[in-house]
Parts: structure tokens; sequence; C-alpha cells
């Protein structure tokens, strides 16, 4: 009996996640990327005018959309090599399951690298993210969901073109920004130190562009692999 | 190859077509293969034939006509790519994972019992037991198409579509795998072999056919088929348009 749509997703993500491992190039890409960028926002901000509270959360959540796109990228380029995706597709599982497989392994690999950009930035804008670590994992948590249910989708139906890593980012870049705004504010005014209810209704929106993007997304895949 | 013999066929087609916008692909293919049967099909690149095998994996929704893969209506869903192993030219191997870690995974996603074992049943029958560990990757072409096969037939498939699967392969390479398709062919599975290599195509056929533009313009029962003939009349066909 074939197995279940989480069944089988699970399998997928434990694939991807295993290919990752072993070769690590994506991972290790997206984190310099990330400890890149932290650095480059760091030397081009001038203290003085704009405070350390107002630049880090923009620059976190922004480095967060660039770096998650190269992780993104390799999700369907591993699936053309050799075209592997022929033999997920010719497998009795629903379509559904391949992207909530990739998701799921495109949500561990965005995770990892805000686990290693979330301290840099504490470090580098000396802002004090990890002393409200719960809800900064929150945040970040529900930005990765959003952003990988959007990426992945588009990881899917650029691939297949020419032009595939100049396409994902323009096709999915305007979808991340109803989250990396909420983010954003949410993030700012935790660090402001104002009440958690100003941060309640940003976590709100963010949950309902998760929930929109989810559901659309998986909806849509099934369409963007029939040719 | 006819319409009477539809009822017992494995494999039956009626008019079969695909199109992609204004563009016909494959168009009123009819065709019926019976257990066992293995019908060789021939014809020039961008003919339609790995459009065909695709619709009969059902991983392709046909746009005209109609079309029976064991037993099951194309394009058929989850229970009819259960019942089809599909192999071409492309290894559809994950490089950085074993042979063994392809094959399971295969596998576990068609719902195999015990995955390890099926995947250790597949490698010996391919006899790679040896390179079951092997990173894809640090294969030959040859060694990659064996674990392909294999990855392509661990859960037992009543049908298997080969496209192309001689390409890149050697002269030792080519004889092994037409052996291996050879005894999967006499245990009863139904194959269509797309191949542009007609002596390995006929070796393997009860059936052969020429595809070109989308149609079949030749079709016959092919055990008897001298191969040195056959080749004199696929030029006529795909040269001439006879």
């Amino acid at each position: 009996m074939a197995p279940s749509t989480l069944s089988a997703a699970l399998l997928i993500a434990r694939k991807d996640l295993a290919i990752e491992f072993r070769t690590r190039t994506a991972f290790f890409s997206a984190a310099v990327f990330a400890l890149l960028g932290i650095v480059i926002f760091f030397f081009a901000w001038d203290p003085t005018a704009v405070s350390s509270i107002d630049l880090a959360p923009g620059v976190l959540w922004g480095i967060f959309t660039f770096s998650g796109l190269l992780g993104l990228q390799r999700s369907f380029g591993l699936e053309q090599a050799d075209r592997a995706i022929d033999a997920l597709l010719g497998a009795p599982i629903s379509r559904e399951s391949i992207y909530l497989g990739k998701a799921i392994a495109n949500l561990v690999f965005v995770a990892a690298v805000q686990i290693i950009a979330i301290p840099a930035v504490q470090l580098f804008y000396g802002v004090p993210l990890l002393e409200h670590a719960a809800v900064i994992a929150l945040i970040a948590l529900m930005s990765a969901i959003g952003l990988v249910a959007v990426g992945t989708l588009f990881s899917a139906m650029a691939v297949n073109t020419k032009l595939a890593e100049m396409l994902l980012p323009v096709l999915s870049l305007p979808f991340f920004v109803p989250i990396v705004i909420p983010a954003a504010q949410a993030t700012a005014r935790l660090l402001a130190g104002r009440p958690a209810s100003e941060s309640v209704g940003w976590l709100k929106l963010l949950l309902a562009f998760d929930i929109v993007f989810v559901v659309a997304c998986m909806l849509a895949f099934p369409y963007t692999i029939e040719e | 190859m006819n319409g009477t013999r539809a009822e017992n066929s494995v494999i039956s087609t009626r008019g079969l077509g695909r199109r992609f916008g204004g563009r016909v692909a494959v168009s009123d293919v009819t065709l019926a293969l019976e257990e066992g049967d293995c019908l060789a099909l021939f014809g020039p690149n961008g003919a339609g034939k790995t459009t065909l095998l695709r619709m009969l994996a059902g991983v392709l929704r046909p746009t005209s006509g109609t079309g029976m893969v064991s037993g099951i209506e194309l394009p058929g869903g989850a229970e009819l790519r259960a019942a089809v192993g599909y192999i071409s030219h492309a290894s559809m191997l994950y490089a950085a994972l074993t042979a063994r870690e392809n094959i399971e995974l295969t596998a576990r996603l068609f719902g195999v019992r015990d995955p390890r074992a099926a995947a250790r049943r597949a490698l010996e029958r391919m006899e790679i037991v040896d390179r079951a560990e092997t990173p894809v990757r640090q294969l030959s072409r040859g060694m990659q198409q064996r674990v392909s096969i294999a990855r392509a037939t661990v859960h037992d498939p009543r049908v298997v579509l080969l496209d192309e699967p001689f390409t890149g392969l050697d002269d030792s390479g080519s004889a092994a795998l037409g052996a291996h398709l050879a005894a999967l062919r006499a245990a009863g599975t139904t194959m269509v072999l797309v191949t542009h290599q007609i002596a390995e195509g006929l070796a393997l056929a009860t059936h052969a056919a020429i595809m070109r533009e989308g149609s079949l313009v030749r079709l016959e029962a092919g055990e008897t088929i001298d191969p040195a003939t056959y080749i004199a009349i696929y030029r006529e066909h795909v040269t001439y348009g006879a």
C-alpha cells in the first residue's frame, strides 16, 4: 500500500536533508551569504543616524529572505539533475506530498540558517534578540513557514525555465513582502521593549499569510508540475 | 495488436493523443499488448515516443482518445503508477545517495513491504550487491543504468516502460541490459521499449512499431522480423515518409 501524504512527504524531506547533509553546498553558501550580508550592513551603518534597534530587525529579516532563496533554488534543482523528479512523479503518491516534503526540507534548511544569522545580528548590532529567544523563535518559525510555502512553489515553477536563477527571486520576492513586514514590525516592537500586545496584531497577520500561502500553494502545486 | 486483443490486454489504447498548446505531440495511437509482450518503438527524435510513454506511465494526461494500463483507465492515478516501472536514458537517481538508498527510497514510496529486503533483492537481480553502498555519482554509466533498472522494478511492476535505456552504454553494458530485459519479459512483464538501436530493440520485441510526427506509421508482430530488413523499412518510413 502506497504511503499516506504525510508519510511520503517525510520520506521526501528526509531524502532532501540527507543529500544536503552530505553535500552541504547550499547550506554553507546560505550561511556565508547571511553572515556576509550582516557584516556589510554593519559597516555601511551609521550608528549616529539610525539606532541599532531600528536597523537590526530590517537587516535580520531582509537577510533571511535572500539567504533563504539560495536553499529554495536548490530544492527542485536537485530533482532536475538526472531527471529524478520523473521518479517522484511516477510514484503512487499524491503531488501534494511532493510539495509538502520539499517544503519541510526547506523549512529545516531556512531554520538552520536562522540559527546562525540571529546570534550574528545580536553580536554585530548589540540588540537583545536572544533575551527574547522564545518570541524571536516563534517569529522566525512563522516567517520561515510563509517563505518556504511560497518559495517551494515558485522553485518548482522556475526550475524548468532557462532563467531559473533569475526567475525565482523575481517571482518570490513580492510575495515575501507580506511576510517580512509583520516579522520586522513584531521584532522591532519586541526590541524596543514595547508591550507584547503591540506585537500580537503583527503575529496574527503573519499567521494569516502563512495559512493562505500554505493552502494556496499546496493546491496550486499539482498544476505547476503538470506538463 | 488489434482491437480484438484489447480485452486481455495489459496495455491498450484507442486513438490516444496529446497536444501541447497548438502542437500535436502524439496523435491517434491505437495498440494493444498482452502479458509478456514487448513493443519496440522506433522513430526519429521528436516523433512523440517519450510523450506516449509518459502518458502510459500515468505522469502525463492524454488530451484525446482512451487507454488502459493494467486495467486502469488513463490518465489513472496512484493505482496506475503503482503498476508501472519507468526507465529512461536519464538515470532518475540522486547522485549523492548510495545505490541502496535510491532503491530503498523508491520501495518506500511505492509502499513495498520490507523495503530494505526488496532493495537487496533488486540489487541482486541486477548483480550489483557489491556496489550497494557506493554513492551513485561514483558509479559508471552502465552501473548507474543497472541501479536505475533495479529502482524502477523494485516494486515488481506489471508494466515496464523504457525510454532509450541503451543510450550511453558500451557493448557489454548493452548486452547485460538486454539480458536483464529479456529476463523481465520472460517473467511476464509487459514492456514498451523506445530505442534508436533497432537490432537491440528487435532482439527483445514481440512487436515492433515506427512512430513519426506523433503517429504510429507501422505496427506489426516483431519476433520474426529480420533486423536488416527492418532497418531498411525504418529508413524508408523515416526518410521518405512511406
